[in-house]
């Protein structure tokens, strides 16, 4: 593919990775040119972060060279990647939060220039070259999102990274931050390092990168030029025109109000607003879809609703009765459904059997139980019903839950909460991870539930979902609803603006 | 068959470890100069009745102990306090029926519901100090087993009979007293009525566990606490409840021996058990079944370990030596077993699952 | 710079605790509570508590919590009475450290390697600490001149130092009762006679562990491990290895502080004489927030409750005036801060030990046995958000899972 291989920094030829029962890469092709910034995009779960590990010598590959500055290597652990030059700055960052900067930055690396005065002189020098404003004995506990990012950045740089892999670097940071990042960038561009920037924004990679590849599926299916490709060429590459999206049908919106939201606040242990002065209402069966980036208080606002967390001010209505005070059983009681964003985390219990997990979330409710006891045969000819209903592969409902696949737990998660008549979905990115055959089935669930008269509150990163499946689309920013979308005429585009707050700058 | 599949795989971590404890064992009593061969010879042989009826005895207590550090233990909770727990609620039982205020069974049942009260109390506060002030349960306990034990010899110093050496408490009545059934001759002793408390403790518990909507919010919060608060448990609640629960247990701990057979609480107390009953639990995955084959080894390696100094010049304490390596390789063993398990069950699903058809995206992608 | 005003707190405080105790020992004439031999006493009882302390602080901050200190203490009193028999006392310290050593890699072995929860590998290292001690002791001590199946008595004691000029005087000045200048003198006087030179190595390896983990490399790399494992990997640090070093050298430092038992603080080993010291080091450490200084201040203070006991009571009972004029004194600190609530309850319990001085004649010396286990439940009960344990503490770690 490149004639030129000694201007290139790295050079990744037919790449393979495989895990028991999945395929992450395979025949993955890229070519980065020394000092650009070259963007990698694609889904989550297009294989992006396992490539990423191979380079930074995390994971090895099955097959594939990996040529950097015109040899060919192989990694056995980061400190090879990192002997040749290559950095790597993980979205959730490596940081100790106890530590200082300069504890955090020379760890590892103490032979370059101890850990004394010697290496917190080579760290202010940095932090001043680059513009980065770092105080080397502050702990990193007291630093806010971009600092933080800021001292992963320097840490890299600090041990002579020429190639740095930035994984999903605007994920956590706020549209400020992100000016900010992409200037400090910029400056590292104009000093000769060359960066690997990893998204699915592509409105960032259009702006900020030189070369732009496209993954899906576990391999490169493009390459592209920013001025020379548009956003919706991208995105076609990126989800594959074959790709179904969710298409809206005919409303089924009722009168009656399902679940009100008046004025809700909602505050961390510091008193620090996670959600400010939330206000909206669902209806039976409509969809109410929540955009927002990530980290802007949509998994906060989904936690208060359910009950995991507690409202400073305001009030929470389910029908006409206020729950504002009542715990997450009561409010599961009355007919919450929630398939939550982390599913092993909070939907699962991995090393209990399907059925035990049938029960979970519904302990107090027929057919799982019989007054204070566990109704076990209910509970599995109950699971037998969703596994069948739902299509869950596998053998048996005895089975722990560990051992099925993403796309199968979280079918089983869907059909859980479906079940026993909810009056209202909470649905947390519902098919985040999810293979392709299982999210068409859970949108095919969620329209059907709709229809039925469930009201259903959606939260999703994938835009062309929320689209798909919304009556309604409330855009969050900074823990605030900011905007209200019709989806019948809105673009992601507009989405994304409002999201990032884009549109306040211009308005 | 599958079933047979599982039994098989939940026996292999403990017979794994009961051998490399006997390796271990067999190891250290030739390095130290002695005959591993005589050792097993005395341990193996058959215990003399006498013997039997003090494992019978020795497993209740055992087994009570091991039960009250396993209701913690199954929703993640140390309650390393039950040394202390026991130690307090038995000496105000043992008080309050050697005061005799009340008649005949009476002054058993009210001290027994003491015990449980203090016990509960005494591993409540444990419990309330984790739930209010976050303070960790493992800690707080064992500062409570210490400040119990210098507070039961004191107030047994102050208040308590003091015979020639020795300090006691006032002996329960003969109408109190519980002895028991005797199976053998009259010399080899009884097997003490509350010994059945034991029986119906582990029923209870295995009942609690399996097959009530609590039991089973207990074991959602053991096995991820994120996913059963997200269910609904509040947490905060079981944690103190559970406490309660397991303190409340191990009030009980002692109380077969006192009423069968000590009858005041002094040189007769036997110290320890709540350590023990945390060996035997972890022995037994705090599974009420396994806990009794868990409890009756011990018993019975604790037994027949005093024949040693008769038979031979092996000390008797090889066998905390034994005991402690199968502990700690009964767990390494289940953490191992644990591991390749998973990976078995993962193969197994995708292997069934492939019989089917069933064309995974990446496949699709590869072709 | 932060550092250097930590260091005057440290020197504020401890000078205002030294006139406090003045205070009261002239107004009760307890002189007891810092005579020379009082001092002296704490500081033998301190020395084994603090060492399990440092062992505590060592595998702590590398993310392993070891609760089989006790074991390991243990383990240590009979390497230290085996070596000392037979190769002398500084062979014996040796001794003790590598038996506790070995119950360390036990632990290391067990929850590093195989995964196993620190607690529970800490209860079994414990059980099989104490079984090991008593097998040992009976298969190797009984038949040996001043041993039996449970002691080895008469054993050589490291090197004891008296510096002439400068006892006779110090001990001269103690016995005047002068406010200050006495207690100052005392203690002098009780670093200065016929002191175990075990002692002055105790303190050089709490000084040596202080700088290792806060100032060196190693330490640096040691306590990432504790803080952030996966971000220690993901830099090239073998985290396996840190925290194998990390438990191991804690075990040693247990290990040690049963030798000390052993050859300083009591004339000789018997089984089980730890007694508990290896959790009360745990509760050291915890009390001292996972810092060497505040571990030492800990370990003092336990020490110095445990060996008052033992003394006489009238000096126990002039420590509840102590206690009750600390207390309101942290409580009116507490109230400037604004922390009302805390500042209430912290009142109550100084007015309660100040009542209880006043109404009563002496202390039932139990009661000064439990003061390190009340301590350590209250100051966690009453600061545990000011407490800082290592972020990843106990936490299991599986290398590679977490990138």
């Amino acid at each position: 593919m490149s004639a030129t291989a000694t201007s290139d920094a790295v050079l990744l030829q037919g790449i393979a990775k495989r895990f028991p029962g999945v395929i992450a890469n395979h025949d993955v092709d890229i070519t980065i040119r020394s000092g650009t910034v070259h963007a990698l995009i694609g889904e989550n779960g297009a294989g992006k972060s396992t490539l990423m590990k191979i380079l930074y010598g995390v994971q090895k590959p099955d097959e594939g060279t990996i040529t950097v500055d015109g040899q060919t290597v192989t990694f056995g652990s980061p400190t090879d990647a990192i002997a040749r030059g290559i950095g790597m700055v993980f979205q959730h960052f490596m940081l100790a939060d106890n530590l200082t900067v300069l504890e955090n930055v020379v760890l590892g690396a103490e032979k370059l220039h101890g850990i004394g005065e010697k290496a917190r002189s080579a760290v202010e020098q940095i932090s001043t070259t680059y513009g980065f404003g770092l105080d080397p004995d502050a702990l990193v506990e007291d630093l806010g999102v971009g600092d933080r990012q800021r001292v992963e950045i320097l840490k890299v740089l600090y041990r002579g990274a020429r190639i740095i892999i930035l994984d999903e670097p605007t994920a956590v940071l706020v549209p400020q931050e992100v000016e900010s990042l992409f200037d400090n960038l910029r400056v590292l561009k104009a000093e000769g390092h060359t960066i690997l920037f990893i998204s699915h924004k592509l409105d960032e990679v259009l702006d900020i990168a030189d070369d732009i590849t496209v993954m899906r599926r576990g391999t490169t299916v493009g390459e592209a030029k920013p001025d020379s490709i548009t956003k919706h060429e991208l995105a076609e590459l990126m989800v594959g025109s074959e790709l179904p999206s969710p298409e809206t049908e005919e409303s089924t919106v009722t009168d009656e109000v399902q679940l009100s939201l008046e004025n809700v606040t909602v505050a961390d242990a510091r008193g620090r607003r996670l959600c400010a002065e939330v206000t909206f209402t669902i209806h039976r069966g409509e969809v109410l879809g929540i955009a927002g980036v990530e980290g802007n208080g949509q998994a906060e606002l989904v936690e208060t609703i359910i009950g995991m967390r507690k409202v400073a001010t305001g009030r929470i209505r389910l029908g006409s009765e206020d729950m504002t005070a009542w715990g997450t059983r009561a409010r599961r009681e009355a007919g919450i459904g929630y398939i939550p964003e982390d599913r092993q985390r909070h939907g699962l219990l991995l090393d209990s059997p399907l059925w035990e997990n049938r029960i979970l979330g519904h302990q107090t409710q027929p057919p799982s139980v019989k007054g204070p006891w566990i109704d076990r045969a209910g509970a599995g000819s109950d699971t037998e019903r969703i596994v069948k209903e739902y299509d869950v592969r596998t053998p048996s409902i005895e089975t722990v839950a560990r051992a099925l696949s993403g796309g199968n737990q979280q079918k089983l998660i869907v059909g859980r909460e479906m079940s026993g008549q909810p009056v209202l979905l909470i649905a947390s990115h519902p098919t985040r991870g999810v293979d392709v055959g299982a999210q068409a089935a859970i949108w095919g669930y969620i329209k059907d539930a709709r229809r039925d008269g469930l009201a259903v509150l959606l939260i999703s990163a994938d835009l062309d979902e929320l689209i798909g499946l919304s009556d309604r689309i409330e855009v969050i920013l900074r823990g605030r609803l900011v905007g209200e979308f019709d989806p019948q005429s809105v673009t992601p585009q507009d989405l994304g603006a409002a999201m990032t707050g884009a549109n306040e700058a211009t308005a | 068959m599958n079933a047979l599949r599982r039994l098989g795989a939940s026996l292999l971590a403990p017979v794994i470890a009961v051998v490399v404890a006997m390796i271990i064992t067999s190891l250290v009593i030739s390095l130290s100069g002695s005959s591993a061969g005589d050792f097993w010879s005395v341990i193996f042989s058959r215990p003399v009745d006498r013997a039997i009826v003090n494992i019978v005895n020795q497993t209740s207590l055992i087994y009570i102990s091991a039960l009250a550090a396993a209701i913690g233990f199954r929703m993640n909770l140390f309650n390393i306090g039950v040394e202390g727990q026991y130690t307090l609620a038995s000496y105000a039982a043992a008080t309050l029926a050697g005061a005799a205020l009340f008649p005949g069974l009476l002054n058993v049942v009210l001290p027994l519901l003491l015990a449980v009260l203090v016990g509960a109390i005494w591993a409540g506060i444990a419990g309330l100090l984790k739930v209010t002030r976050g303070v960790s349960e493992v800690i707080s306990t064992i500062m409570l087993n210490a400040i119990a034990i210098t507070l039961v010899g004191y107030l047994l110093n102050k208040y308590g009979v003091h015979v020639g050496n020795g300090v006691r408490s006032t002996v329960i009545p003969e109408s109190s007293r519980l002895d028991g059934w005797t199976f053998f001759e009259a010399s080899d002793g009884p097997v003490w009525t509350l010994a059945t408390l034991a029986l119906l403790l582990g029923v209870g518990f295995w009942v609690l566990l399996n097959k009530t909507r609590f039991g089973f919010d207990l074991r959602a919060t053991g096995m991820s606490q994120s996913a059963a608060v997200a269910s609904g448990v509040n947490v905060n609640k079981m944690v103190v409840v559970s406490m309660l629960l397991s303190g409340a247990i191990a009030g009980l701990i002692w109380m077969p021996s006192f009423f069968g057979a000590a009858h005041s609480y002094g040189t007769a107390f036997q110290a320890g058990l709540g350590f023990t009953g945390i060996a035997v639990a972890l022995l037994g995955r705090n599974q009420p079944v396994g806990i009794i084959f868990g409890a009756v080894l011990f018993a019975f390696l604790n037994e027949q370990s005093n024949r040693l100094t008769l038979e031979t010049d092996i000390s008797v304490n090889v066998v905390q030596i034994t005991q402690g390596t199968i502990v700690l390789a009964v767990v390494v063993a289940y953490e191992v077993v644990r591991r390749y398990r998973t990976k078995l069950e993962q193969r197994t699903v995708a292997e069934e699952l492939a019989g089917q058809r069933q064309p995974a995206p990446s496949e699709r992608a590869t072709t | 710079m932060r550092a250097r005003q930590l260091n005057h707190l440290w020197l504020l405080i401890s000078l205002g605790a030294i006139l406090m105790v003045s205070a009261v020992r002239i107004l009760t004439g307890a002189h007891g509570i810092d005579s020379i031999g009082t001092i002296r006493a704490a500081i033998i009882a301190t020395c084994p508590i603090l060492m399990a302390a440092i062992g505590g602080l060592w595998s702590e901050r590398a993310g392993v919590v070891n609760i089989g200190l006790e074991g390991q203490m243990i383990l240590g009193t009979w390497g230290a009475a085996y070596f000392t028999y037979y190769y002398g006392p500084w062979v014996g310290v040796f001794g003790a450290a590598l038996l506790g050593a070995v119950g360390g890699l036990l632990h290391a072995l067990a929850t590093v390697t195989f995964g196993v929860d620190h607690i529970v590998s800490g209860v079994a290292i414990n059980i099989i600490g104490l079984g090991a001690s008593r097998f040992l002791a009976e298969a190797y001590f009984t038949d040996l001149e001043g041993g039996g199946i449970k002691q080895l008595t008469g054993l050589e004691t490291p090197t004891r130092v008296t510096i002439p000029g400068i006892s006779d005087g110090a001990e001269y000045l103690a016995d005047k009762h002068w406010f200050l200048v006495s207690d100052l003198a005392s203690l002098v006087g009780a670093m200065t006679t016929d002191l175990s030179l075990f002692t002055v190595l105790v303190a050089a390896l709490v000084i040596a562990s202080a700088w290792i983990l806060w100032r060196s490399t190693f330490g640096l790399r040691l306590r990432s491990c504790g803080e952030n494992p996966a971000a220690a990997e993901s830099l090239g640090v073998n985290v396996y290895r840190y925290k194998y070093a990390a438990v191991v050298v804690s075990g040693a430092m247990a290990g040690i502080g049963g030798g000390f038992l052993a050859l300083v603080s009591s004339s000789g080993f018997t089984t089980g004489q730890t007694n508990g010291r290896g959790f009360i080091g745990l509760a050291a450490m915890i009390f001292g927030n996972w810092r060497p200084g505040g571990t030492t201040a800990g370990a003092l203070l336990f020490g110095y409750t445990d060996s008052l006991q033992l003394r006489d009571s009238t000096s126990v009972h002039a420590l509840l005036l102590i206690v009750g004029i600390g207390l309101v004194a942290l409580a009116l600190w507490r109230l400037r801060q604004g922390k009302t609530t805390t500042a209430i309850v912290m009142g109550a319990l100084g007015v309660a030990f100040l009542v209880w001085f006043l109404t009563t004649d002496s202390v039932p010396k139990e009661f000064a046995g439990m003061t390190p286990y009340i301590a350590t439940l209250l100051v966690l009960a009453l600061a545990a958000q000011r407490l800082r344990m290592p972020a990843a503490d106990g936490l299991r770690y599986r290398r590679g899972q977490s990138i």
